[in-house]
């Protein structure tokens, strides 16, 4: 009961927040008050999803570091020539009657999709799995990830460096 | 709920993204929008994960969740260089590349 009531109404807020973001005029507002609300109630549904982890991280890198940056490359790009931070839309009928279709298209394919109704059985220890998980068939792409943070910091070192 | 409720949310969310990045002018609210249809893959990957008993879909949505702060990095730090050259980062003033 708890967690349909959880589900609705994180559910409301995601989607709530989602249309904000997309379309508040004012895009300070769309980055510091709609995208941290879609963002933690996407926590709260992991949640809900008996991950509390990745809550966590949800948390500490989405609402905490990805809002941050996009607050600073607003601030950088808009107030500092003075221009209005209002910004507008183009292709609105366009965009919405795509968007319409990709959402009727996976909707329906779902519905039609036999799909497991009951949860499965969780086991208590997830974050050993996932330590075990990761370290273990997965350590792989965590080493390749490692690489591609490095490069990402590289890469955005470059981009932002001072004019020679 | 059942695991077609999770799905079909994320698919709303993932539609959002979508007519958001379609739709924005402004370089920095398409960026925005991707995060939105990013958001929505990673609640599909914990739905299954978690209805399936499956630990890799935990484990796929931490890879996608650092790999996607790490394009924000380096996106936004692209739009930042395009605004000092061009003064300007509204998507359909950015059309140099253009045949």
């Amino acid at each position: 009961m708890a967690e349909t009531v959880g589900f609705w109404l994180m559910a409301l807020v995601l989607v709530g927040g989602s249309l904000g973001v997309v379309l508040s005029p004012n895009l300070f507002h769309a980055a510091v008050l709609y995208l941290p609300a879609a963002l933690v109630a996407t926590g709260a549904l992991f949640w809900l999803l008996d991950s509390p982890f990745l809550f966590g991280v949800q948390l500490l890198l989405y609402a905490g570091g990805v809002v941050t940056i996009v607050v600073f490359a607003i601030m950088l790009t808009e107030r500092l020539v003075g221009e209005s931070i209002r910004q507008s839309s183009r292709y609105v009928f366009n965009g919405a009657v795509l968007a319409l279709a990709v959402f009727v298209g996976v909707s329906g394919f779902v519905i039609q999709r036999a799909v497991p109704a009951a949860p499965a059985a969780v086991g208590g220890e997830q974050m050993q799995a996932l330590g075990r998980a990761l370290l273990g068939p997965f350590a792989l792409a965590l080493e390749l990830l490692a690489v591609l943070l490095v490069v990402a910091l590289l890469g955005a070192l470059y981009f932002a460096r001072a004019e020679d | 709920m059942p695991l077609t409720a999770y799905l079909i949310l994320a698919a709303l969310v993932f539609a959002i993204g979508l007519f958001g990045v379609l739709t924005r002018r402004n370089a920095v609210g398409i960026l925005l929008g991707i995060e939105l249809m990013l958001n929505a893959v990673n609640i599909n990957l914990v739905a299954f994960a978690r209805f399936r008993a499956d630990i890799g879909g935990l484990v796929f949505t931490m890879l996608t969740i650092a790999i996607t702060v790490a394009e924000v990095a380096v996106g936004l730090a692209i739009v930042i260089a395009i605004f000092r050259v061009r003064r300007t980062i509204e998507a359909d003033h950015l059309d140099l590349l253009r045949g």
